[in-house]
């Protein structure tokens, strides 16, 4: 195994070791995924049939506004007892960091979704009448569209005054063609419509060009000072 | 270099008074939408001239990540601060213009849409730069600048494909533009591209001078310190 796998998979065991011991993330997040709900139900009908329509929208600015509770953890743990900087000064690849952080978020939200998903079902009475394994590409991408931003938009907002402020301000605006596709895909499966598959292509597109801007400028930012 | 804010100073007024009048009294009149349409004067060449600011923003960012050079960070923000303000413009009178022609002030239409998103994308590129300091201010600022202009493509397609399968009031008639209007449009283009420049210019010597004022302030500060006398 190449280093940079192998510090890839310590850093992910490590962030994986102290949520499983904390659950700071994951229950901050399923707490606040929950409010969303509820409060959204106070906005519409949510047994009306109609709730199919925006259901899509729902869920996935419940999971955008939980993931951020997670994304910004992510590099604030470090900077205590200046774990960054004894970073920077190390030779490991800072991608190996990178990817770790990405993955861990990855897990966490996914398990976040996992979670919640049962839930939105029984509150919203959802039952998919298009094909509904395409829920799980859609899942999938879009929750990387979202970690993998998120965690580079972290990494820039933990060097500004009042961080936790900044990561949506930035995250937002850059994740808004993401957003209109998970929402899209999801929409159109769950009401049966319109094929998912255009949105399905622009995620992945989305994914692999921020993935590979991520990976590129990743360095510049940790070593920015 | 110091000549060229007075030379273009003295281009752009007289430019955007000629244009003005050409715009206003000597433009003729829509045939379908009579004087009102006159706003398409201000509205279009600002929304060129914020795409060309941001596009500037874009290399100039790029530059400054791989050359490290301040000057290439100051074009940056610069372009940034003119391109948001043209691209304000933009938003302020296409309603203005819509409310009497389409009936509404706005429609999540693919052009309006991605303009709005274009536009919180580079204030948010602002609010950054607001944020933090020190050295490592330009390189996050310069990171999200090309994020931002990665980001634009897949909003345009994206916010396309969601408005055509809902289809929405369609803008303006088809028809083709009369020569006179088409010659004074791209006049008042010139003249807000020239204006555009003017003020871009000055934010630039205005970010360079500040950033001489920091070096020589801090400079002072350590020769002031006790440990030096």
């Amino acid at each position: 195994m190449s280093s940079s796998a192998r510090i890839t998979r310590a850093t992910l065991a490590k962030d994986i070791r102290l949520e499983w011991r904390s659950k700071d993330a994951i229950n901050s997040m399923l707490f606040f995924a929950l409010l969303v709900v509820v409060i959204f139900s106070f906005s519409f009908d949510p047994i009306a049939e109609e709730s199919r329509h925006i259901a899509g929208g729902l869920i996935w600015v419940a999971f955008l506004f939980a993931a951020v509770v997670a994304l910004n953890q992510t590099w604030a743990r470090e900077l205590r007892n200046s774990v960054l900087d004894a970073y920077r000064v190390s030779p490991a690849p800072p991608n190996a960091l990178f990817v770790a952080k990405a993955l861990g978020n990855f897990i966490f939200v996914c398990v976040l979704e996992a979670l919640m998903a049962p839930l939105f079902t029984v509150f919203y009475n959802l039952r998919p009448l298009g094909p509904a394994w395409q829920l799980i590409p859609v899942a999938i991408l879009g929750t990387w569209a979202l970690v993998v931003n998120g965690t580079f938009f972290a990494a820039i907002s933990i060097h500004t005054r009042s961080r936790e402020v900044m990561l949506p301000l930035l995250l937002f605006p850059i994740t808004i063609p993401a957003l209109l596709a998970m929402v899209q895909a999801t929409n159109a499966i769950l009401t049966g419509q319109d094929s998912a598959k255009f949105w399905i292509v622009l995620l992945l597109t989305y994914d692999v060009v921020f993935t590979i801007a991520c990976l590129l400028l990743f360095e510049t930012v940790l070593y920015a000072e | 270099m110091k000549k060229a804010f007075p030379i273009l100073a003295v281009l752009t007024v007289p430019l955007l008074g000629y244009a003005f009048y050409q715009a206003m009294f000597v433009a003729p009149a829509d045939q379908m939408q009579g004087e009102v349409y006159r706003i398409i004067y201000y509205h279009v060449p600002s929304a060129w001239t914020a795409f060309i600011f941001f596009f500037i923003n874009f290399v100039a960012s790029i530059v400054y990540l791989i050359r490290r050079n301040p000057k290439a960070d100051a074009v940056a923000v610069a372009a940034a601060e003119v391109g948001v303000v043209f691209c304000t413009v933009v938003l302020v009178t296409g309603p203005l213009w819509a409310r009497p022609v389409w009936g509404i002030w706005w429609t999540w239409d693919i052009r309006l849409t991605s303009t709005l998103v274009l536009w919180l994308i580079y204030v948010s590129y602002l609010i950054l730069r607001r944020f933090s300091q020190g050295d490592q201010m330009p390189v996050l600022a310069s990171a999200l600048a090309v994020f931002g202009a990665l980001d634009m493509p897949l909003v345009y397609f994206s916010i396309w494909f969601f408005r055509t399968q809902h289809p929405q009031p369609v803008i303006g008639g088809g028809g083709s533009i009369d020569p006179r209007m088409l010659h004074v449009w791209l006049l008042n283009w010139a003249a807000f591209l020239c204006y555009g420049l003017l003020i871009f210019w000055a934010c630039y010597r205005l970010e360079n001078l500040k950033r001489e004022l920091e070096e020589t302030q801090s400079l002072e500060s350590m020769l002031e310190a006790p440990r030096f006398r």
